[in-house]
C-alpha cells in the first residue's frame, strides 16, 4: 500500500516539476506547481507528518500559488514565453550538464551516506498506532514551543519585516513626496 | 506476490527529492521569466523539506519536522518580498525577462 502511494505521489511530483520547467505559459507552470505541492503533501502523510501536510496544502497551495497567480494576472505577464530562442549560446546544454552532475553527486552522497545515519532521537509519536489522534501535532508543538521557542520568536520578527518591506516596495510614490 | 509488499525505504524518498531538486536547479538556470524562476526555487525548497521529513523519520526524531515548519515560514516571507520586488520592477517596464535587468553589469 505504501508502495502504491509512493509511486502515485512520485508521478504527481515529477510530472508537476517538469510542467513547471517546460510549460510555456506562466499560468500553466503555476498550476503544475500545485500538482507538485500536493504530491509533496501526500509524501508527508505517508511519512506520518500529518500536520506538515495540512500546512503544506494551506500555505503553499492556498497562499503562495494564489499569490503567484495574482501577480501573473496583475502584471499581465501571462504572455507565452518563447522557449525556442536561446539568448546565451550553449546555455541549455551547460545547464543540462550541470543538472546531471548535480543529480549524480546527490545520488552518490545518498548511497554512500545511507549507512552512516543512526537513530538517536527520542522517537516520533504516530497517529496511526497510538490511541491519541493528535500525537503528531502535540509532539511537534512541544518541540517548537520548548526547544525552538527562540527561533519561533525570531520568525515572527521576520514576518513583520517582510510585511513592512513589501508594503514599502508596493507603494506608489506620489508626486511631490520623494 | 512478493514484489507487492516492497516498502519504500528512506533511500527512495531521498532519491526522489534529489531528482526534484535537480529539476528545480535546471529550471532556474534555463528559464527567463522571473516568476517561473521563483516557482523553480519553490520546487527546490520542497525537495529540501521532503529530505528533512524523510531523515526525521529515519533518525526517529521530531526535529526534522520542526525545521520544515520554519522553512515554510521563511519560504512564505521570501515569496512575499520577491514578488513585491518583481511587481515594483515590472510596473515600470512590462514584459521583461531577467536578461533585460543588466544595469548593474560592469
Amino acid at each position: 500500500m505504501e508502495l502504491f502511494v509512493f509511486v502515485c505521489a512520485t508521478v504527481m511530483i515529477i510530472v508537476g516539476a517538469l510542467g513547471v520547467v517546460l510549460r510555456k505559459h506562466p499560468v500553466h507552470a503555476a498550476l503544475s506547481l500545485v500538482l507538485t505541492l500536493f504530491g509533496i503533501a501526500v509524501m508527508f502523510v505517508a511519512q506520518h507528518a500529518e500536520f506538515l501536510a495540512a500546512v503544506q496544502v494551506i500555505v503553499y497551495a492556498g497562499a503562495i500559488v494564489v499569490l503567484f497567480l495574482f501577480v501573473i494576472m496583475l502584471l499581465g505577464v501571462d504572455q507565452v514565453e518563447n522557449l525556442k530562442t536561446e539568448p546565451l549560446a550553449g546555455q541549455r546544454w551547460i545547464a543540462g550538464v550541470v543538472g546531471a552532475s548535480l543529480l549524480g553527486l546527490l545520488a552518490a552522497a545518498i548511497y554512500t551516506g545511507a549507512d552512516s545515519v543512526v537513530s538517536r532521537g527520542e522517537g516520533i509519536a504516530s497517529n496511526v498506532v497510538g490511541d491519541n489522534p493528535d500525537a503528531n501535532i502535540q509532539q511537534l508543538a512541544s518541540s517548537i514551543f520548548s526547544d525552538y521557542v527562540m527561533a519561533f520568536e525570531v520568525t515572527s520578527i521576520l514576518l513583520v519585516v517582510a510585511v513592512v518591506g513589501t508594503v514599502l516596495l508596493a507603494r506608489r510614490r506620489t508626486a511631490g513626496k520623494s | 506476490m512478493n514484489a507487492l509488499i516492497v516498502v519504500p525505504t528512506a533511500t527512495w524518498y531521498l532519491l526522489l527529492s534529489a531528482v526534484l531538486f535537480t529539476i528545480g536547479t535546471v529550471g532556474v538556470l534555463v528559464r527567463r521569466n522571473p516568476l517561473v524562476m521563483f516557482m523553480c526555487i519553490e520546487l527546490m525548497l520542497n525537495a529540501v523539506n521532503l529530505t528533512f521529513v524523510t531523515l526525521g523519520r529515519r533518525l526517529n526524531d521530531i526535529d526534522g519536522q520542526a525545521i520544515v515548519f520554519f522553512v515554510l515560514v521563511v519560504a512564505a516571507a521570501e515569496v512575499v518580498v520577491g514578488l513585491g520586488i518583481i511587481v515594483a520592477i515590472m510596473r515600470r517596464r512590462s514584459g521583461i525577462t531577467v536578461d533585460d535587468l543588466a544595469e548593474l553589469k560592469g
